[in-house]
């Protein structure tokens, strides 16, 4: 196998004096998809920050393409959780996914064929071409997505971010949104890294898994990690795995004494217990 | 209405209308209306102070509109744009009354900073207002996209490695610039909806950034000159003609969006 894209190494992270990640790693390679699961306050938005440079880290290594991450942004296409909803934003799908390539330049921006060229190559990759000419603000949530995906692949980037994409998007948009996500990681041979709280929508076209709790994280493969010897533990204390087709469910254990004490309130209080 | 000393009215108002617009098109998609309504009114008491020491009224307005800008970033920067915005209006207000008070003859002078003054065009302030529009023109031109993208998209935009802190002080120094120039002839009240005007009527009619400089270029310049026109023929104040044209251009292209949009 190539080398990895990215490659986190025992990364440790504080904010303000607390400790956010604790000795997380996992390597990413072109062609996979990772799932980065876990609830909120796991440190999802942490740990993408450190992936783009933008927080400093207590110790540990990110490489980005075997540099320091700051050194290689250009290789990375990120999708923020929070899209604008403004619908008054003078920008249509085509000038966000244009900005994408040339935004960070000086000058007034002259018709250029190759850049046109480049642009609707990413606004048909991501099947934005019936919006194209509408405007940002006035999209579906699932249009939005898309926009902003092409304003990050027109760049060509060998890695894409994706902070929450699946938040709050319907379930035929979340579909859609999971297969163009297969497509871009396993036909056009990207390296995806994906958050969310739940892993099921994923499942199909995942290769990875990353699952944080409370700053800390098991890595593998579904089937290494979702299991609940290495849950309990990162958990620290005991978790069911419920397997039911292809949907998995993680719960975690009460404890017998926790279980007889709950019993025990509910009978000497049975009016507060409701 | 063409004669020689309406001549400069008219060079002097197409010029600010054309900064405006191009300024007011980054006023609107960064919601930063209340910054554009705070600068003019804050600065007036700079032509205010220029005036009862006996120097150019511009030189007044720039240095108030810079520790406007200054004040501006560094309580922003404590959080809360709009109550910091406010404290520094008030601020720059208090101080406005104390200079005043100290002039007798203030009354027609204040009058026309705060209303406009369609004739107050001399030939040694269209040099000096025609030059600081250039250099506003030449300002956004070098700043459009990466101003746009922080403007709409502020998370996309410092991935590029555009620093927001950078864009608000570009985009508070040409704000600034226009203000200066602008308040001695529409004033301080009407720089404001020469600012947002035209250009929020420009963005409810295209979504196309290119469209919708040019529209709030062509609105702003409509919304002048039927100004100056109306000003000369009935002796009016020519702010009060910006001001209901201003209002007028954004309640009809809102309505035309609004009823396209059913």
């Amino acid at each position: 196998m190539s080398d990895p894209i990215l490659s986190v190494a025992h990364l440790s992270v504080d904010l303000g004096g607390r400790s956010i990640l604790r000795d997380v790693s996992f390597d990413l390679y072109p062609g996979q998809l990772c799932a980065l699961i876990g609830e909120n306050g796991a440190g999802k938005t942490t740990l993408l920050r450190s992936l783009l440079g933008l927080t400093a880290q207590r110790s540990g290594q990110v490489l980005i393409d075997g540099a320091p991450a700051d050194q290689r942004r250009a290789l990375v296409g990120y999708v923020p959780q929070k899209i604008a909803l403004d619908p008054d934003i003078p920008l249509r799908t085509r000038d966000l996914v244009q900005l994408g390539l040339d935004g960070h330049r000086l000058g007034l921006p002259l018709f250029s064929g190759r850049k046109k060229a480049l642009v609707d190559q990413a606004l048909y990759a991501v099947g934005a071409e019936a919006f194209a000419d509408q405007r940002v603000g006035e999209l579906s949530g699932g249009q939005q997505q898309r926009a902003v995906i092409a304003h990050a692949l027109v760049r060509q980037p060998r890695l894409l971010i994706l902070d929450e994409p699946l938040a709050n998007l319907d379930f035929g948009s979340a579909n859609a949104l999971v297969a163009l996500l297969g497509t871009l990681t396993h036909i056009q041979h990207i390296a995806v890294l994906v958050t969310a709280h739940d892993m099921n929508p994923l499942l199909p076209v995942m290769d990875r898994l990353v699952y944080l709790v409370g700053g800390q994280a098991a890595t593998g493969s579904v089937d290494e990690v979702v299991r609940p010897e290495v849950l309990g533990k990162l958990y620290g204390h005991p978790v069911t795995v419920l397997r039911h087709g292809r949907r998995i469910l993680v719960l975690p254990d009460v404890a017998a004494e926790d279980a007889e004490a709950c019993t025990a309130a509910h009978m000497s209080h049975p009016e507060k217990a409701d | 209405m063409f004669s020689s000393f309406m001549i400069n009215t008219w060079i002097a108002g197409t010029a600010i209308a054309f900064v405006a617009a191009f300024v007011g098109f980054f006023v609107v998609a960064r919601r930063s209306a209340f910054a554009a309504h705070a600068l003019p009114l804050g600065a007036f008491p700079g032509a205010a102070a220029a005036n009862l020491m006996g120097i150019n009224p511009l030189i007044g307005l720039l240095i108030f509109v810079g520790i406007g800008v200054f004040l501006l970033r560094q309580l922003v920067r404590m959080g809360r744009r709009d109550v910091g915005t406010g404290l520094v209006l008030v601020l720059f207000l208090g101080m406005g009354a104390l200079l005043l008070s100290m002039t007798r003859e203030y009354a027609p002078a204040v009058f026309s900073l705060l209303f406009g003054e369609v004739l107050g065009v001399s030939d040694a302030d269209l040099l000096p207002i025609l030059g600081i529009c250039a250099l506003v023109v030449m300002g956004i031109s070098l700043y459009f996209r990466p101003l746009l993208l922080d403007s709409t998209f502020p998370d996309l935009a410092a991935l590029q490695g555009i620093r927001a802190a950078r864009m608000d002080l570009v985009f508070l120094t040409l704000l600034a610039l226009v203000t200066a120039t602008a308040l001695p002839v529409v004033g301080a009240f009407l720089v404001f909806t020469l600012l947002v005007g035209p250009p929020a009527a420009a963005q409810a009619l295209s979504g196309n950034p290119m469209r919708v400089l040019m529209l709030s270029v062509m609105l702003a310049e409509g919304c002048i000159w039927s100004a100056i026109v109306l000003s000369y023929w009935t002796n009016w104040p020519i702010g009060f003609f910006v001001g209901s044209i201003g209002a007028g251009l954004f309640t009809v292209a809102r309505s035309y969006r609004h009823w396209n949009q059913r």
